[in-house]
């Protein structure tokens, strides 16, 4: 089953970072419609509780567990002049690191990579969100699509960083 | 010493106003950690958090570190998470299984009832040491209703139950979800820090006066999944259906909401999925033949945000969510969120019971992050207190009788409440 894309020579680091850089930049500019496009049918994003990062959203309360639905009226919401925790919006830089592929099945790509998001409102201090994401990602043609995208905060608690009101 | 009183309660004038200064001032901080946490009742944790003997977690109560445990026997204890030695925490894990508590600094440890067990090197002590008299000290009260732990600093308080008074009414009616009677907490704890007043949460938590201005995008997102929210047809109403504040007395209070926006126990909104409806008649239908067809509307038809006096909150309403929250500073607050459910629940209601939490609750739910935003708005706003001074609170006050979710009434009761235990001539 492992590694025939890779073996190939058909999925290589680079494209990955490229293809995760794309979406970095469409998330700070919030260009969350052409996000969007990026995701598949069936896509979900998972940001567990910070003393949960291992668990099942269908055992254990999660900060946010959408599903393709949810991800859409998400978006509906933030780009609502009234999600008064994001209008007006946050200014956000995410710098990510350490792309690693962890495997490749059939068309599926399970990617790791590391990530520091600052985050900026008026009258306040940088707010720092560390953590890893995890993806599974679907090969489509010459690029890929995002079936699962899962946030991992190190922090222990939420704390200071408040709320994950923006797509993080 | 009595302080002067924080507000202007004008039943003549039907006239109420909040002294901004209690939100700003170092010194009222200073007095409530006496005055309030020194002598209410405060939350600590949940039975069903430690299953067996010998569990354990440790957390900030009232932002002072404790471990909250069982010991050998199963009995449960609330210990102050501090060495008798020279002060270090003992336990340093946020949750486990224990029999021990070792200090790290000089190896002092105690058992996990508390009682001092060794001392390394105690032949270099006088004979007088007695290590009976070193045990971990604990909190002056500890007692439970119904699962619920509490604490209290004040030796002479009333016992927790007649504490609690009308409040476990409400209690029970969110337990009665559960055909055993048992309600649990589910893993994953939201800890996140507001940049306002503590006492800024208790308002937030029971006003309903807030929800068509702060939660339209949840109102959207709710009539996009299929649940239209009438405007109310009714004069005087602010939300859909009508909702009312009661007192509780001690200062607590609740909403007593008909419900609007879909429930997992037991009322079904497309939100679910068709494949939900099954079930949730099924679970209907166990509240009618339990509990009987009038206990089970309440339980099942009203939604209800409870405050227990000073700093807990039982919302039952898209889920149920427990939130205890304290001061870090006056403009600054740590909260707690957890979410309960009935122990035996099947899979599939729990995970819709976690789905519907995430749909309001939390700092990534569709209202709770704009309820934050409201509350750090006002915070900001009080820089401006010396010179304009007071927060009006009269909604309501001119009416005989019930009193709306969306008056302040249940808001008053909080601050009267609030300002006589800080000793304010009435």
């Amino acid at each position: 089953m492992t590694a025939p894309l890779a073996a190939q020579g058909l999925v290589t680091r680079a494209q990955i970072e490229d293809f995760l850089y794309h979406e970095a930049a469409l998330l700070d500019e919030w260009q969350l419609d052409a996000w969007q496009e990026l995701l598949t049918e069936d896509a979900c994003y998972y940001v567990p509780s910070n003393d949960q990062p291992q668990s099942d959203h269908r055992r254990a309360l999660f900060l946010i567990a959408d599903d393709r639905e949810r991800i859409r009226q998400r978006i509906i919401r933030v780009l609502d002049p009234n999600c008064h925790a994001e209008y007006p919006r946050s200014r956000t830089r995410r710098m990510i690191s350490n792309v690693r592929i962890l495997g490749i099945e059939n068309d599926i790509v399970s990617v790791a990579a590391n990530f520091v998001c600052y985050r900026f409102r008026r009258y306040e201090r940088i707010r720092e969100y560390v953590g890893s994401y995890h993806y599974l990602l679907r090969r489509v043609g010459e690029g890929f699509r995002i079936k699962e995208r899962r946030v991992l905060i190190d922090a222990h608690e939420l704390g200071t960083l408040g709320s994950v009101s923006f797509i993080l | 010493m009595s302080a002067r009183s924080y507000i202007v309660d004008d039943r003549e004038r039907k006239t109420f106003l909040l002294d901004r200064e209690v939100l700003v001032s170092e010194e009222v901080l200073r007095q409530e950690m006496t005055r309030i946490f020194g002598r209410c009742w405060i939350y600590v944790g949940h039975s069903s958090e430690l299953k067996a003997p010998g569990d354990f977690r440790s957390r900030r109560v009232a932002g002072r570190p404790m471990i909250f445990c069982r010991d050998q026997s199963g009995a449960f204890h609330c210990l102050f998470n501090t060495c008798r030695h020279r002060g270090a925490i003992v336990c340093t894990q946020r949750e486990g299984n224990a029999r021990r508590f070792m200090c790290i600094y000089h190896g002092w440890t105690y058992g996990n009832d508390g009682k001092l067990l060794r001392v390394p090197g105690d032949d270099a002590y006088a004979d007088g040491f007695d290590k009976a008299a070193h045990g971990l000290r604990r909190p002056a009260r500890f007692e439970e209703y119904r699962g619920f732990w509490f604490v209290c600093l004040d030796a002479d308080a009333a016992p927790l139950a007649a504490y609690l008074g009308e409040a476990k009414d409400y209690i029970d009616l969110v337990i009665d979800q559960s055909p055993s009677g048992q309600m649990e907490i589910i893993a994953g704890v939201q800890e996140y820090d507001v940049a306002a007043n503590w006492k800024l949460m208790v308002e937030n938590s029971v006003d309903d006066y807030h929800l068509p201005s702060t939660h339209s995008t949840w109102l959207n997102f709710m009539a996009n999944s299929g649940v239209k929210i009438e405007p109310p047809k009714e004069a005087g109403l602010v939300l859909p259906t009508r909702g009312l504040a009661v007192d509780l007395g001690n200062g607590h209070f609740t909403t007593d909401n008909v419900n609007f926006r879909g429930r997992p126990v037991a009322k079904w909104i497309p939100l679910y999925g068709e494949a939900a409806k099954q079930e949730i008649d099924d679970i209907r239908r166990e509240l009618v033949d339990r509990l009987g067809e009038e206990r089970a509307r309440r339980v099942a038809d009203t939604n209800r945000n409870l405050v227990i006096f000073p700093n807990l909150v039982i919302n039952d309403g898209s889920s149920v969510t427990v939130r205890t929250f304290y001061p870090q500073g006056v403009d600054k607050m740590h909260v707690t969120a957890w979410a309960l459910g009935p122990v035996e629940e099947s899979e599939s209601a729990r995970a819709r019971r976690l789905d519907a939490f995430l749909t309001f609750y939390g700092p990534g739910g569709f209202a709770t992050p704009d309820d934050v935003e409201a509350l750090e708005l006002v915070q900001q706003g009080l820089a401006n207190w010396s010179d304009d001074r007071w927060s009006e609170m009269s909604r309501g006050m001119g009416k005989e009788g019930e009193q709306l979710n969306s008056d302040e009434h249940h808001l008053r009761i909080f601050w009267r409440r609030w300002n006589e235990l800080m000793g304010a001539q009435a």
